[in-house]
């Protein structure tokens, strides 16, 4: 329970058994009553013990079905258990779930609550070709919902019930459509966004998944991604 | 002048499937890119053949023409080689799903035993208790 909802936190991930136990725990320490549901997309280490022996549900796909895919689940979870509110979470703990009560407080206004970067709080920045991607995303993204997105490939967010129940019939799994995708579908149709300003964290561990050669085919795909959303209905 | 208004006005209409495809999701991203990625080969070619005829030459082909089928043919033998590839693909992930569905049946299976053995025992044990 968060300001009297009940709510439910999902967390998408893949071979992220070195974190996800520690993320996990924090959300549980920081975030007391909240369920937390650990989407475990075919990983190959022992993401899904250590994230049951720290106090999550854990639902395993059989193989991968990447982010949108896991998310997807995450959400008719939510919507078959009735919860009031779904936060999506990332598994290696760049997420502070202090920032979660921040979210949830504009749900009563907004129906989907980004936790963005770039918005005044934390020095996380990036460069070049990604960077450009970033701002021309940002910018067609701000002008469809009607308000500033700064991060629109933030997987921290939340989700009230309209948002819940749109989101488990509909989720891309295709690359980037579990951010942008999702963001161009719901302003369309008229659900209200907001942004938070969060600062990000460090990874606890792992490998971060951007080199500066995939940043130039980051631009490219997010380009192609927007202009198919854009013609989509 | 009458091929060139027959070969463009294909490329078009390919063109305009796809697009129509891809805005009902019908098509995926990742197909749909390739194809319209194609079609901005095969439209201009098709309204000026004689645009591949400097790089036949230099490949010591007779015409362009003979250029762009020869590539054609090549392109879609790769693309039924990538569908072989995704189909097996697939083929393995129901697989998988098949054996996940088995256990989970198994389990379920095994645990409505038990639960039947228990309740029979529970009556078992209540009758002997009324006799006596
Ligand atoms: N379910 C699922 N989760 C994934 C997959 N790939 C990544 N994730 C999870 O998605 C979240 C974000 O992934 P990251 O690799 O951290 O992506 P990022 O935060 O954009 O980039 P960096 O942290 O800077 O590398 C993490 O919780 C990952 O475990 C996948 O294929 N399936
Ligand atoms: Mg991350």
């Amino acid at each position: 329970m968060v300001n009297g909802k009940r709510l439910l936190i999902i967390i998408p991930a893949l071979n992220e058994a070195a974190s996800i136990g520690d993320v996990v725990g924090e959300i549980r320490g920081e975030l007391p009553g909240v369920d937390v549901l650990v989407v475990d997309d075919g990983s190959t280490d022992h993401t899904a013990a250590v994230a049951a022996a720290a106090g999550a549900r854990v639902a395993r796909l059989p193989y991968n079905l990447g982010v949108g895919g896991a998310m997807r689940l995450g959400y008719r979870y939510a919507h078959d258990h009735d919860y009031d509110v779904a936060v999506q979470v990332d598994a290696d703990g760049q997420h502070d779930p202090r920032y979660v009560p921040k979210l949830v407080d504009l749900l009563d206004d907004y129906d989907l609550v980004i936790g963005a970067r770039f918005a005044g709080e934390g020095e996380y920045t990036v460069r070049g070709p990604r960077r450009w991607a970033m701002g021309m995303l940002s910018l067609v993204l701000s002008g469809l919902a009607g308000t500033t997105l700064t991060d629109t490939t933030s997987g921290f967010r939340a989700a009230n019930r309209r948002m819940i129940e749109m989101f488990a019939r509909w989720y891309p799994a295709e690359y980037l459509g579990d951010t942008v995708e999702t963001l161009v579908h719901a302003a369309r149709r008229g659900y209200r966004i907001q942004q938070v300003p969060v600062a990000m964290r460090r990874r606890m561990a792992g490998t971060p998944s951007h080199s500066p050669a995939r940043a130039m085919i980051y631009l490219g795909r997010a380009v192609a991604v927007l202009t198919l959303a854009l013609i989509r209905r | 002048m009458k091929l060139t208004l027959v070969t463009g006005l294909t490329g078009l209409i390919l063109l305009a499937t796809i697009v129509e495809l891809l805005r009902r999701r019908q098509l995926r991203e990742k197909y749909g890119m390739l194809w319209l990625g194609l079609l901005f080969v095969v439209i201009p070619l098709s309204l000026f053949p004689r645009l591949l005829d400097g790089v036949a030459d230099l490949l010591g082909v007779a015409s362009g023409v003979s250029l762009v089928l020869f590539l054609g043919i090549v392109f879609l033998l790769l693309v039924c080689i990538h569908l072989s590839w995704e189909v097996s693909a697939l083929e393995e992930e129901t697989r998988t799903l098949a054996e996940d569905f088995a256990l989970l049946r198994a389990e379920v299976e095994a645990e409505r035993a038990e639960r039947a053995e228990w309740t029979r025992r529970l009556d078992r044990t209540e009758m002997v208790s009324h006799d006596g």
